[in-house]
């Protein structure tokens, strides 16, 4: 199989919208026929990374390249950055605002999850310039 | 036990049935969406007085069996809709989140 190059707007500001981006990659990853336990942690970590975007960033890009033994995931925004990584995957830790917390977010698990359904991850951030998530899943060979 | 066997052993509400035949395999209760995405397992039946369209989006995300909203809750016309386009089994019930646990457990452990 040769590497499939996906990507997908996210827009900012509509955290009730929020997940398009998500559903559409889950959608293409099961046609793919990729292992549905695979496929459930790729759409936690990519949701995580969408609402992330949409809370603190306006919105943003991922790119989505699926191979034969693993999927990777690059969110990349132009928002304000994460001044301290530490913090921020820490449970519970959350910056959210009022908006964000009625829905049901802000519970300072978006990054931790994506640390937990994925196998490698690396968050290269700058205050004032952006962040660029990326995640591996790997998927087990038969 | 499948997602339309419980809504009938359960009398739940059925405000959308998408996978009538998906089998429910164990339960969670949250209303932290994040925790929901963080700690529910697949196939469970999601207990949640949370309402809103993101509802579904989690649900689809965490492959759960079906989210039951509990103490009375209507879906949002948003959620209905999304449920609708996304194929989320939706269902209800006028318990309280922890009699519908137990009701749900009990049912699950037969």
């Amino acid at each position: 199989m040769e590497t499939i190059k996906l990507v997908y707007p996210v827009e900012g500001g509509d955290l009730i919208e929020a997940g398009e981006a998500s559903s559409k990659m889950k959608l293409t990853l099961k046609k793919l026929g990729l292992p549905q336990e695979v496929i459930r942690r790729a759409s936690i970590c990519m949701y995580e990374g969408e609402i992330n975007m949409v809370i603190h960033a306006d919105g943003g890009q991922a790119e989505v390249e699926v191979d034969m033994d693993h999927i990777l995931i690059r969110m990349r925004d132009t928002g304000p950055g994460i001044p301290n990584v530490d913090q921020a995957m820490q449970e519970g830790w959350s910056t959210a605002g009022a908006t964000a917390r009625e829905l049901g977010f802000g519970a300072g698990m978006g990054l931790p999850n994506m640390k937990r359904y994925s196998d490698e991850m690396s968050i290269d951030t700058q205050v004032g310039q952006g962040t660029t998530v990326t995640i591996i899943i790997r998927v087990p060979q038969a | 036990m499948t997602v339309q066997a419980l809504a009938k052993a359960l009398s739940l509400t059925e405000f959308h049935l998408a996978e009538p035949e998906r089998q429910v395999l164990g339960g969670y209760a949250g209303d932290l969406l994040s925790w929901v995405l963080g700690r529910a397992r697949a196939g469970c039946a999601w207990l949640t007085i949370m309402s809103n369209q993101n509802v579904a989006a989690v649900s689809l995300m965490a492959d759960a069996a079906c989210v039951i909203l509990a103490e009375g809750v209507q879906p949002d016309p948003d959620l209905l809709r999304r449920a609708q386009e996304k194929g989320v089994n939706l269902l209800g019930t006028a318990q309280d989140t922890f009699t519908a646990a137990l009701a749900l457990g009990a049912l699950l452990e037969r």
